[in-house]
């Protein structure tokens, strides 16, 4: 006994350690501990090291899990691992601890006469079945939805796919990845045909600039930051922090400009405009590779029930595109977006020199955003115009927030408009998923239903009558949870919810289903730079919790589809995802076998030949370009991109008299999302117990505000009550707030706005007005 | 049972004067960084009050620039 807790006293310490060092490693790149962090662990312990991916974020890192005695006691950065070489961020270091927590849910709940009574599994699967089935008889197939997530695994997605839609015949799924990367998305398909960035990480090691686009790299992406970062010393390369609030990542940068909220749209075309007014375009590449177009403006703001919104594209001509940039000169956007005319000139001029390899990086500040997929069209614009596109160092580079939000929410496509492989609206790709799942191609309904914001209002109106949501916390964190959580409650709706945690959405719960966390089942995610990652479960999960992809079997059974999930409890993850890969099959998107996943930390798609391909679209490294040139856009039918002529239109709330600030949400480093996981991490909880609200000190000092006053934010949805916080994490500019969204005690939600991007229909989060006033 | 982690910063030159006071603290476990300032102090004390009392001893020494929290754990004594 003495030795084992000597053992457990020790590897603490060496958990301590390894913080300290990782947090060395954000504020001095490159800086060496000798050979500390290879020792590990006590040099007596028996453990067993297996590979996967890291549960947090979409970097995707590889980690090495130490378990003892069928105990996950340790994590390292897998050295062998491309993403990070080795490296962890803090919460990647400490991510096992949670699963140790002692609310962990072990057993499924059923609420009986307002209380959880402790149900044996299959039972409570019998519930949930049952509930289903009569929801359907009563009121029909769109009366059930389930809401997945960007870090359920590829099968668990491609299973909830194929009961929604394959098998009951409803599109009524989508997922939490609609808040945070739809807009992405809807850029890079408007754009190219195609989802996902061209590039991959290795862009790093090439790019003579990085520019990021409203995006805090330094403690959301941190490895890839410090990755940035040991280019910076190593070459010279160097960092511009293009964003609304100075943070961390401004201050580690060469450059930090900033803007006024929403301004970036006319940024980006002033960029543009610069660019063909000092003669950058390169013209050979617009003249064989893009197109232009326009599309309707004047969209409105989702802001209103059954909100529709279809674009119409229109083809135009560079002189047109030319004309309609005459409005977005550097002198013109320079009044209204806060940005000096010598800081967009010098942006542009970064893009515009041939010599200067230039990535962009972005995610939640350009997607969260109700211009969202205009913003990601501005973007592809400039690398388009400069021909700086799909090549090492060069291109635009969208990042992701969730584990698998490519692998699983795009990829497999748990979105209601999407199929495994392409869209529900399109014959072809229904008729190719009812072969594979084998069910009639009349069964897939051909309209998609609700995105997220829009099945949560039906929820509120009494039109789904049952919902089932796994791996995540839509009552923290949707938009304008006010209303949502008030929707939700009504008895009008039975909830189900899988989760490993109890949290917020598993209070209004009528079942709660105890989910494995993702070392207790076998699985694969999809990160950031097309990246599949497979790993083997590690440790038994506690009691009865069980993969959520198993449990989606179960029910299926139970709703009479046994036979299209003919799968075995123990080998379901290889079987499913052997039937996925069917829709991926070709030079495009081919994805890679799992014998080889099992052996590598992950292989990029498309996956030709025993090959990732590192570089899409560009001729010399993709086996998929056909049309003899040097590249090809081959996502559109005529093989080009589009330029897209997209203005530049207000939010739609702005400050004034009444709520004179805009209010800015967002993330910190030690909590990932809605804190469930990270807030059981004692020493991340304890680095940041709760959130805050951050003002700027001229506004403070005007406001009479002292750090760690209570303050009220009030919106006209809700208020939310919070420390105040000045010249600590972040400095909002004047006229801002800025509030982290992980506390499920302050619940900042209940006063954000639930506007969407009309295209992509992810909600904007950045951009809300609000008062506040000391309590 | 606290155990936490620093880092230290010492003056510039002190790193090795930083170093070995911190050595000569028994509770103190470090490693210097091979290339910069910064030195990485994990303490081990049996409570509160006397990690407190050791964080007012590091904070004593000449040498030391910075001393910045980066983790803390408080594990059970059994």
């Amino acid at each position: 006994m003495i030795k084992s807790d000597t053992n457990r006293r020790s590897f603490i310490k060496k958990m301590a350690m390894l913080s300290a060092m990782t947090a060395a490693a954000s504020m001095f790149p490159g800086i060496l501990f000798a050979t500390e962090q290879e020792k590990g662990i006590p040099k007596d312990a028996n453990l067993d090291w297996k590979k996967g991916p890291c549960r947090f974020c979409g970097v995707g890192c590889g980690v090495l899990v130490g378990t003892e005695n069928g105990k996950a006691v340790a994590v390292k950065g897998d050295p062998n691992c491309s993403v990070n070489k080795g490296l962890l961020c803090v919460k990647g270091y400490h991510q096992i601890m949670c699963i140790q927590s002692k609310d962990r849910l072990t057993h499924a709940l059923v609420k009986k006469n307002g209380r959880y009574e402790k149900t044996p599994l299959s039972e409570a699967l019998d519930l949930v079945a049952n509930k289903m089935k009569e929801t359907i008889q009563v009121h029909g197939k769109d009366a059930v939805a389930m809401y997945t997530s960007g870090q359920s695994t590829i099968p668990e997605g491609y299973v909830a796919s194929k009961l929604m839609k394959g098998a009951i015949g409803t599109n009524n799924l989508d997922c939490n990845a609609r808040l945070c990367m739809a807009s992405a998305v809807a850029g890079f398909l408007t754009t190219f045909g195609a989802d996902e960035p061209m590039g991959c990480y290795e862009d790093i090691d090439h790019a003579d600039y990085f520019i990021t686009w409203g995006n805090n790299m330094a403690e959301m992406h941190p490895v890839l930051f410090s990755r940035m970062l040991e280019q910076k010393t190593r070459r010279g390369a160097k960092i511009i922090d293009f964003a609304t609030r100075t943070t961390r990542s401004s201050t580690a940068s060469d450059r930090s400009i900033l803007f006024e909220p929403q301004t970036d749209l006319a940024i980006a075309n002033a960029i543009c405009y610069e660019i063909i007014k000092n003669g950058w375009v390169n013209k050979t590449f617009i003249e064989k590779h893009c197109n232009f177009s326009k599309g309707i403006t004047n969209m409105g703001y989702g802001l209103e029930d059954h909100y529709k919104f279809s674009d119409k594209p229109e083809k135009i001509d560079f002189e047109s595109y030319k004309e309609f940039l005459k409005d977005y000169s550097p002198e013109k956007v320079s009044k209204y977006s806060k940005v000096s005319v010598k800081d967009i000139k010098y942006l542009a001029a970064i893009y515009g020199d041939p010599n200067k390899k230039v990535v962009s990086y972005w995610c939640m500040g350009m997607n969260q955003h109700t211009r969202g997929t205009w913003m990601n069209n501005l973007l592809y614009n400039i690398h388009l115009l400069t021909g700086k596109i799909s090549q090492p160092g060069n291109g635009p580079f969208s990042l992701t927030g969730q584990p698998s939000a490519c692998g699983t929410a795009r990829e497999v496509g748990t979105f209601t408009h999407k199929l495994p492989k392409g869209v529900v609206t399109n014959e072809k790709h229904r008729r190719l998923a009812a072969k594979i799942w084998k069910v009639p191609y009349e069964q897939i309904p051909s309209k998609p239903t609700y995105h997220a914001t829009e099945m949560f209002r039906a929820v509120d109106r009494g039109d789904i009558k049952f919902i089932w949501t796994q791996a995540t916390n839509p009552l923290v964190s949707l938009p304008k949870t006010s209303r949502y959580r008030a929707g939700i409650e009504q008895e009008s709706c039975f909830v189900v919810v899988s989760d490993v945690f109890p949290r917020q959405t598993s209070d209004v719960a009528d079942v709660i289903l105890p989910a494995s966390w993702h070392i207790e089942k076998s699985g694969l995610y999809g990160n950031s730079e097309r990246r599949t990652q497979h790993w083997d479960k590690m440790v038994e999960a506690p009691g009865e919790a069980t993969p959520d992809a198993w449990m989606f079997i179960e029910v299926a059974k139970r709703l009479g589809f046994g036979e299209l999930f003919p799968y075995s409890k123990e080998n379901h993850v290889e079987e499913i995802y052997n039937e996925y890969r069917q829709f991926h099959e070709g030079a495009k998107h081919g994805m890679a076998p799992l014998e080889v996943l099992k052996k590598e930390s992950g292989a990029i798609w498309p996956y030709v030949n025993g090959k990732s391909t590192q570089w899409r679209f560009n001729a010399k490294y993709d086996p998929a370009c056909t049309n003899g040139e040097d590249f090809h856009f081959y996502g559109k039918p005529d093989g080009k991109a589009v330029i897209w002529q997209r203005p530049f239109e207000e939010a739609p709330e702005k400050p004034n008299k009444e709520y004179p600030f805009w209010l800015n949400t967002g993330r910190v480093i030690e909590h990932w999302h809605t804190g469930s996981m990270t807030r059981r991490i004692p020493v991340l909880h304890q680095a940041m117990p709760n959130a805050y609200v951050e003002f700027h000190p001229d506004d403070a000092k005007a406001l009479g505000i002292r750090n760690g006053e209570n303050i009220k934010v009030s919106s006209r949805r809700g208020s939310c009550v919070l420390p105040a916080s000045i010249n600590e994490r972040g400095l909002p500019t004047k006229g801002q707030i800025f509030v982290p969204f992980f506390d499920e005690n302050m619940l900042i939600n209940d006063v954000t706005l639930d506007a969407f991007c009309p295209i992509s229909k992810e909600p904007d989060y950045k951009k809300c007005a609000v008062k506040v006033e000391k309590v | 049972m606290p155990i936490k982690s620093y880092l230290a910063h010492a003056f510039t030159g002190k790193k090795e004067e930083l170093l070995g006071a911190l050595q000569k603290i028994n509770q103190c476990e470090v490693v210097p960084a091979k290339n910069e300032d910064v030195i990485v102090l994990v303490t081990d004390t049996s409570n509160e009050i006397e990690e407190e009392t050791l964080k007012e001893r590091i904070e004593a020494i000449d040498s030391l620039k910075i001393l910045s929290l980066v983790s803390g754990f408080n594990p059970p004594q059994n």
